[in-house]
C-alpha cells in the first residue's frame, strides 16, 4: 500500500505543474487590472501605470511566470498585490474556519444522512421511505442561502438559541466556537444530507438483494447487525466517494454559506481575490485546492480497502 | 444631522460625559471603559496606504491612525488640527506651527521634517497636491516646531487644498514612511492619530482593529468633522466586513454589531422598526452620481453629441431608480455637488427639469450623428451603480442614440475603462461612477474637471485648454467673490462641453445601536468623540 501511496503522490507532480501553468495563463488572459483596483477611483492613467510598474505587472509574461514559479519551488507563495501581506499568512488565517465548517457539516451529514438512507432502503416503499426521499428533493432544490436565512430567522432571531453570524476560534473557547458553527454547518450540510441519503439508499437497495444478506438473516442475525455490519459496509464504497468529494468541495469553496453567516473562510478569500484580480492569492488557492483534491482522492481510494476486504493495493 | 427618529441619542449619557469632561474626570472615564465598537464599514479594508490609494475605505482608515495638519469642520470650514498657520502679507509664505505634544505611536515626536516628507508624498498622488507643488518654491523647516511653504505666486486656496477630507487626504506620516517610493508597501502603520492600528489582528478583507492611542493629545475645541477634539472614549474599534447586507442587518438587530456605515435603502425599514437602533445621515453632502463620456472616440469626440446626451437625461428618473426614497436624494446639476459654497447649476437646467429629448434630437441632427453605436458599461455587482446605465440607456434611446449596454463585474469594468480604443474595438463610450461631494466640491480638487487629455485627466480623457485656463484662474483667484465667479464659469463650460453629466446627489444612511452616543457629524465616518454605554 505504501508503494501505491508514493506512486500516486509522484503522479500528482505533473498534474500540479499543469495546473500552475494553466491558472497563471488564464489569469493573465482574463480582463482585469490589479493596479487599477489598488489605485482607486480618482487615479489617473499615469498613476495606475506607476503602480503597475511597482508591482512588476509590466514585465513580460514569461518573466512573471519564472519569478513566481521559482519562489513557489522554495515554498514562497508570494505577497498579495492588494494588501501587501503574505499569501501563506492570509490562507492560514482562513484555514481554521473553513476546515471547522467542513468537518462539522460532514459530521452532521454522516450522522443524519446515512441512517436515513439505510432506514429508507430497509423500509422501501413505506411512508418513511417516501418522507426521506421527499425531504431529499427539498434539500436539493432549495438554494443554500434560503435555508441559511430560514435557520437564522428561526433559531437566531425568533428563538435566540444561537448567534446570528460570525466565527470564533476554537482557542477562544469551545462553547462560542461550537454555537457559531451549528447553523452554518446545518445549512451547508442540507444539500449533502439529501445527496448522501439518496446515495446510501440506492447502494443499500443493491446490497440488500444479495445472497449473503439472505444468508445473514437465515443465520438469525438481528436486523441492526444485518443492516449496519453486513449491508452498509458493502454499500460503503460509493458513499465514501461522495463524502470525500463533498468534503473537498466544502473546503475549496462554500462562498454562499460563508457570506450568509459571515465566516471568514477560504471561499470568501478566493472570491475576494478573483474580484480584486489578486493574482498571487488566486494562484496559491487554486494550487492548494488542486493538491487537496489529489490527497482526498487518494485517501478515498485507500479507505476502500478498509470497508471492502476484496480491495487490495 | 437629520435622522429618521425623534429620539436621537441618549442625552443623559451625553450630558453626564460633558459634566465629567468639565470636571477633569475624562481620564477616569477612559480608564474605566472597556468598550469595543463593532462597525461594519461600506467595504473591506485591504490596501493600507491612504495616500497612494483613493479608495474611500483606505481614506477612512487613514483618519483612524493618522492626523492632518488642518481639519475641516462640519460647516466645511478649515480649522487648525496638528498645526496653526500664518500667511505672509504678500500671500507667498505659509508658516505652519505644530502644536505641543504631538507624538507618533512609537512615542517619538512629530517633526517638521516628517510633515514636509508627507506633503511631498501626498503631492505625488493627489491632483490638488500636484497643483500646489507646481506653484511651490520651497518647503523647509524653520525650527523644531515649524516649517514654511513658499510659493512662486499667490495661490487662492492653499489651506482648503490641504484640509480637504476627500480621498488622498494630507495625512502626516513619519519621515521614513513618507519616503517610501510610490507603489511600494508602507513599512509600518505608525501614525500620530487618535487610534493605533493593531497589525496582528488585521485580516485583509475580514477585519481591521484599532485601539485608542493613549499618547494622543486632543485639541480643546469640540469634535466637528475632521476638526476639533479627537478624544477617544472607547478602547477599541473593530471594523468587520460582512459581504451580505441582510446578515449585517440581522447582526445589528441582534446586537452583534453596533454600527453600519452605509445601510442599503431597501433594508432601512427593517432597522427603522427597531427602537434600539437609530438611523440617520451624518454627512449631509453625500455623493454625486455621474456619467462620463469618452472624449477620444466617435461619436462623443463631438461636443454637440456630448451635449445632446446631456440634454436627453433627466435626473429624477435616475435617482428614483437608484435610491427611491426622496428623503435621501436630490437633483443636482452642479459639477461641485449641491449644498457646498460653490454650488451652481448654470447650464444644467435640463437635467433637473426631466431632460429635453426634443432638443437632444435636434442637436443630434445638426451634428449629423450617423447612428454610431455608443457603448455603456454597466457594473452588475455594485448596487449604487447598477441602475444608472439602465435609466440613461433608455433616455438616450428615446433621444435617437444607438445604445449598446455591456454588463460586467465592477473590477472588470475598472480595468476596461482604461481602454482608450474605440467602442468597436473593446473600448467604451460612457461610464458611470459616484464621487463623495467632499472629493469634488471645488475646481482644484475635482478630478473630473481636469482636461489635459490622456496624461492626467480622469477616464474619458477630455482635452480642453479653455477649461484648464479657467481652473488655473480659479487656483490663482484671491477673493471668495473671484473664486465664485471662476467656479461659475467652469460650471458653464463643463455643461457646454458635457465634461461630465451630474445625475443627482444622494446621502448614505448610517445606522447605530442606541448604546452608542455622540456620533460625530461630518463627511468622514469617525470613531472619536463617540461613547458606548455598557
Amino acid at each position: 500500500m505504501f508503494a501505491y501511496f508514493v506512486r500516486r503522490l509522484l503522479a500528482a507532480i505533473p498534474v500540479m505543474l499543469v495546473v500552475a501553468l494553466a491558472v497563471f495563463l488564464l489569469l493573465r488572459l482574463a480582463p482585469g487590472d490589479p493596479a487599477a483596483i489598488i489605485a482607486g477611483d480618482t487615479a489617473s492613467a499615469a498613476q495606475i501605470e506607476s503602480i503597475r510598474v511597482a508591482l512588476g505587472l509590466d514585465q513580460p509574461l514569461h518573466t512573471q511566470f519564472y519569478l513566481w514559479i521559482s519562489r513557489l519551488l522554495q515554498g514562497d507563495f508570494g505577497t498579495s498585490l492588494i494588501s501587501q501581506t503574505s499569501v501563506m499568512g492570509m490562507i492560514t488565517q482562513r484555514l481554521e474556519p473553513t476546515i471547522s465548517l467542513a468537518l462539522a457539516a460532514i459530521v452532521f451529514t454522516v450522522l443524519i444522512a446515512v441512517p436515513l438512507g439505510v432506514i429508507a432502503a430497509w423500509r422501501q416503499g413505506s411512508f418513511i421511505d417516501n418522507l426521506v426521499m421527499s425531504v431529499s428533493v427539498v434539500g436539493f432544490s432549495v438554494p443554500v442561502f434560503v435555508i441559511g436565512y430560514l435557520l437564522i430567522q428561526v433559531f437566531a432571531i425568533e428563538l435566540r438559541w444561537l448567534p446570528v453570524q460570525g466565527y470564533r476560534h476554537l482557542a477562544d473557547g469551545f462553547g462560542e466556537f461550537a454555537s457559531r458553527l451549528v447553523l452554518p454547518a446545518l445549512t451547508l450540510s442540507s444539500v449533502y444530507i439529501a445527496l448522501i441519503a439518496r446515495m446510501t439508499r440506492a447502494s443499500m437497495l443493491e446490497v440488500l438483494k444479495e445472497d449473503y444478506i439472505r444468508t445473514a438473516r437465515a443465520k438469525g442475525l438481528g436486523e441492526r447487525l444485518v443492516l449496519f455490519r453486513h449491508a452498509l459496509r458493502n454499500a460503503g464504497v460509493p458513499i465514501l466517494t461522495v463524502i470525500g468529494t463533498g468534503f473537498a468541495l466544502m473546503v475549496s469553496g462554500v462562498v454562499v454559506t460563508e457570506s450568509v453567516f459571515n465566516i471568514p473562510g477560504l471561499g470568501r478569500l478566493i472570491v475576494d481575490a478573483v474580484l480584486a484580480r489578486d493574482y498571487p492569492v488566486i494562484q496559491a488557492l487554486i494550487l492548494l485546492t488542486a493538491g487537496l483534491y489529489v490527497i482526498i482522492n487518494l485517501l478515498i481510494d485507500l479507505s476502500y480497502a478498509l470497508t471492502d476486504p476484496r480491495i487490495r493495493y | 444631522m437629520s435622522t429618521s427618529k425623534t429620539a436621537l441619542r441618549p442625552f443623559a449619557l451625553k450630558h453626564l460625559s460633558a459634566l465629567m469632561l468639565a470636571s477633569g474626570l475624562s481620564v477616569a472615564l477612559n480608564a474605566q471603559a472597556d468598550t469595543t465598537v463593532h462597525a461594519v464599514m461600506h467595504s473591506a479594508l485591504r490596501a493600507l496606504d491612504p495616500v497612494s490609494s483613493s479608495a474611500t475605505i483606505a481614506r477612512n482608515h487613514g483618519y483612524m491612525i493618522y492626523d492632518t495638519l488642518i481639519g475641516i469642520d462640519a460647516n466645511l470650514e478649515p480649522q487648525p488640527q496638528m498645526a496653526d498657520w500664518a500667511i505672509s502679507e504678500d500671500g507667498l509664505t505659509y508658516t505652519f506651527t505644530l502644536r505641543e505634544g504631538l507624538t507618533w505611536h512609537d512615542g517619538t515626536p512629530v517633526t517638521p521634517a516628517d510633515c514636509i516628507a508627507s506633503l511631498k508624498r501626498w503631492a505625488t498622488f493627489d491632483a490638488g497636491g500636484a497643483l500646489l507643488m507646481t506653484y511651490t518654491e520651497s518647503l523647509s523647516a524653520i525650527d523644531e516646531h515649524s516649517f514654511a511653504l513658499t510659493l512662486t505666486e499667490p495661490l487662492g486656496d492653499v489651506i482648503g487644498l490641504m484640509a480637504k477630507p476627500s480621498a488622498m487626504a494630507t495625512f502626516m506620516m513619519p519621515e521614513e514612511v513618507a519616503s517610501v517610493a510610490p507603489g511600494e508597501p508602507l513599512p509600518n502603520q505608525i501614525g500620530s492619530g487618535p487610534f493605533r492600528f493593531v497589525a496582528d489582528a488585521f485580516q485583509p478583507g475580514v477585519q481591521a482593529v484599532y485601539e485608542r492611542f493613549d499618547g494622543y493629545v486632543p485639541r480643546s475645541e469640540p469634535a466637528s468633522g475632521t476638526a476639533g477634539s479627537k478624544e477617544v472614549f472607547v478602547d477599541r474599534v473593530e471594523w468587520i466586513h460582512m459581504p451580505d447586507m441582510q446578515t449585517t442587518v440581522n447582526a445589528i438587530n441582534s446586537g452583534d454589531i453596533d454600527y453600519i456605515e452605509r445601510t442599503p435603502f431597501d433594508l432601512l425599514p427593517l432597522l427603522d422598526a427597531n427602537p434600539d437602533i437609530t438611523t440617520g445621515v451624518l454627512d449631509p453632502l453625500g455623493m454625486l452620481t455621474m456619467a462620463r463620456m469618452n472624449f477620444l472616440n466617435s461619436p462623443f469626440d463631438d461636443p454637440r453629441i456630448r451635449r445632446a446626451a446631456l440634454l436627453a437625461i433627466g435626473q429624477e428618473d435616475v435617482m428614483a431608480a437608484l435610491v427611491g426614497d426622496p428623503r435621501y436624494y436630490q437633483t443636482c446639476a452642479s459639477v461641485y455637488g449641491c449644498n457646498v459654497p460653490l454650488a451652481t447649476e448654470v447650464g444644467g437646467e435640463s437635467l433637473i427639469q426631466g431632460g429635453d429629448p426634443e432638443a437632444a434630437r435636434a442637436l443630434l441632427e445638426e451634428a449629423g450623428y450617423a447612428q454610431t453605436p455608443i457603448v455603456l458599461l454597466q457594473p452588475s455587482d455594485v448596487a449604487t451603480l447598477t441602475p444608472q446605465p439602465l435609466v440613461v440607456a433608455q433616455a438616450l434611446r428615446q433621444a435617437g442614440f444607438n445604445v449598446e449596454l455591456r454588463q460586467m463585474d465592477w473590477q472588470t469594468l475598472v480595468s476596461q475603462r482604461s481602454n482608450q480604443s474605440p467602442a468597436s474595438e473593446g473600448g467604451w463610450s460612457m461610464i458611470f461612477t459616484n464621487f463623495g461631494v467632499d472629493s469634488i466640491w471645488n475646481p482644484s480638487v475635482n478630478p473630473l474637471l481636469i482636461s489635459t487629455g490622456t496624461d492626467q485627466s480622469w477616464f474619458g480623457w477630455p482635452t480642453d485648454p479653455e477649461m484648464e485656463q479657467l481652473r488655473t484662474d480659479y487656483a490663482l483667484a484671491q477673493t471668495d467673490d473671484a473664486r465664485r465667479a471662476m467656479a461659475e464659469a467652469i460650471q458653464q463650460r463643463a455643461m457646454e462641453q458635457a465634461t461630465f453629466i451630474p445625475l443627482g446627489q444622494f446621502q448614505n444612511v448610517i445606522a447605530w445601536r442606541n448604546e452608542l452616543s455622540d456620533v460625530v457629524e461630518g463627511p468622514i465616518p469617525v470613531f472619536w468623540g463617540m461613547h458606548k454605554a455598557d
